[in-house]
């Protein structure tokens, strides 16, 4: 798409995950004008990522097909990072940048997985869980490779099954939650019978691989790239040899953007009505970013937001029941898989918390406020602004995130100047 | 489309299956994408074009998100300093 052009929809949906996608088909069911948006090279966001080997996940392909059907514009590797006035946003992608009016816009900007710095999590090969499941859909070999899988919630599992499936070997999935916890969760599934057959299907691909709840890694070694974890089991400590680590602490929603609109954030979530619709006029939210509640609860979010968007007030209604039900799983899962407080111990003092500057743990110790910390350490001032390291500092030291200022994500220098035609003496180039 | 691209890393000549991402091309290679700030290899993390440790320069296109950008045949792809 050339710089100049811009584009109008009635409906405008950031994010191609779930959510995102049941939005935009529910309101181009009803004759609106729909846009979709999203920064990967195809539409489907991380649970419905499409593999090289196989395609579309096959869960996908009905909605994705709608979606064609109904004529929705998809906008793929587009990136939203301004709204340089109301009904305005800007977007780049490899080849340029591009502006995009609505009237109703909706947020479906998905979660990314939580890291925890413990020494050695910066050495290659060490990634998220859901980041080298990604990897591994996107074409890197894994047949034969040693992972270690670690961290918590229920995407480990998802992973170690998907990487098993796929020819790795998984010598230990760690999970941190204790046994305790994880038995009261089993139990309460009872109350969510879709679940405990996905549970069941889950434990019978993943064979004979061992899962230790309790257990979590606390140093990872190698010299040019990861050769090896530690990890603590049960009080001991434990070296694995492995090609991987595969390592995720459950999810933290992308609420920058909505934050960057002024839409209230409650709680670290995004607030939102019934109807999905946050605290600024015309734009929704739904999915991970409204509390981390997993593809189930994400597509009944997307259909409310999509049909309230598009004027079908009593058919969102009708889905109200479904999405209660749901939320009630998404805050039994925050329970279980809550961090342990000795997570917090793993760093030594030359731990590099902030990957974009390089900042060490010891560098951050005695501030008093991420802003301060920021302001002498350049903790979070890299490239991901914070995305990384800002949800571990919450975690090490209870800090809490600043305001969000655009472009919420480095963007090039031609891009910037796009905006600032719209603004006059805008945020920008204060 | 052909079953393989080929494209280079550092200027050695990598094959990766068509529609695989750089980032994937770059561990073939067993190359890391980027040098720290204080001179660390660096790969992919999050997988997801959220934490910038994946980025290379692509046709001389510095700081691209390696996890997010498709190979194509012939492109020239080399570390992020």
């Amino acid at each position: 798409m050339s710089r100049e052009e811009e584009r109008h929809f009635d409906v405008l949906v950031i994010g191609g995950g779930p959510a995102g996608i049941a939005a935009a088909v529910r309101a181009a069911e009803c004759g609106v004008q729909v846009g979709i948006v999203d920064d990967n090279a195809t539409l489907g966001g991380q649970i419905w990522r499409g593999s090289l080997e196989n395609g579309p996940a096959p869960d996908a392909l009905h909605w994705l097909r709608s979606l064609q059907k109904l004529g929705v514009t998809e906008l793929s590797g587009m990136r939203i990072f301004d709204q340089p006035d109301t009904g305005i946003v800007r977007a780049e992608g490899f080849e340029g940048s591009c502006e995009l009016r609505y009237r109703y816009l909706m947020v479906a900007t998905g979660a990314r997985e939580r890291f925890l710095p413990f020494p050695g999590w910066t050495l290659p090969n060490v990634m998220g869980a859901g980041g080298l499941q990604a990897m591994v859909k996107a074409g890197l070999p894994i047949r034969g490779r040693r992972v270690v899988v670690a961290g918590t919630g229920p995407l480990l599992l998802a992973v170690a099954a998907y990487l098993h499936e796929h020819g790795a070997e998984i010598p230990i999935v760690c999970e941190q939650a204790s046994w305790g916890s994880l038995a009261r969760f089993s139990a309460a599934l009872l109350a969510h019978p879709g679940k405990i057959g996905q549970g069941i299907k889950l434990k019978r691909q993943l064979g004979r691989v061992p899962f230790v709840p309790g257990s979590w890694p606390v140093a990872a070694h190698g010299r040019e790239r990861l050769e090896s974890v530690e990890i603590l089991r049960h009080g001991r400590r434990e070296m694995i040899p492995c090609d991987y680590l595969a390592c995720g602490f459950h999810l933290v929603p992308n609420i920058e953007f909505p934050s960057l609109l002024g839409c209230k954030i409650q709680g670290g979530y995004v607030q939102v009505d019934e109807f999905q619709r946050t605290t600024v006029d015309g734009v929704f939210c739904a999915g991970e970013p409204t509390g981390i509640g997993g593809l189930e609860l994400s597509l009944i979010e997307g259909q409310i937001a999509g049909l309230t968007a598009a004027g079908a007030v009593a058919s969102a209604r009708k889905l109200f029941g479904s999405r209660n039900k749901a939320v009630s799983f998404s805050r039994m899962m925050d329970r279980t898989f809550q961090l342990r407080t000795e997570l917090r111990t793993l760093p030594s003092a030359e731990t590099i918390v902030c990957r974009c500057e390089d900042v060490a743990y010891s560098r951050l110790q005695g501030h008093t406020s991420w802003r301060a910390a920021k302001l002498h350490t350049r903790c979070g001032m890299g490239p991901c602004q914070g995305r990384i390291c800002g949800p571990a500092t919450q975690f090490l030291f209870q800090w809490q995130p600043d305001s969000v200022r655009p472009p919420t994500f480095p963007v090039r220098v031609e891009s910037l100047a796009s905006v600032t035609e719209h603004r006059g003496a805008s945020a920008l180039q204060q | 489309m052909p079953d393989q691209v080929t494209l280079t890393v550092n200027g050695t000549s990598v094959s990766v299956p068509a529609g695989a991402t750089v980032a994937v091309a770059v561990a073939i290679a067993r190359q890391a994408c980027r040098k720290s700030v204080t001179g660390e290899p660096r790969g992919p993390l999050c997988g997801m074009g959220i934490c910038f440790e994946c980025r290379v320069a692509i046709n001389g296109r510095a700081h691209s998100r390696s996890c997010q950008i498709l190979c194509e045949p012939g492109m020239e792809v080399s570390i992020d300093e």
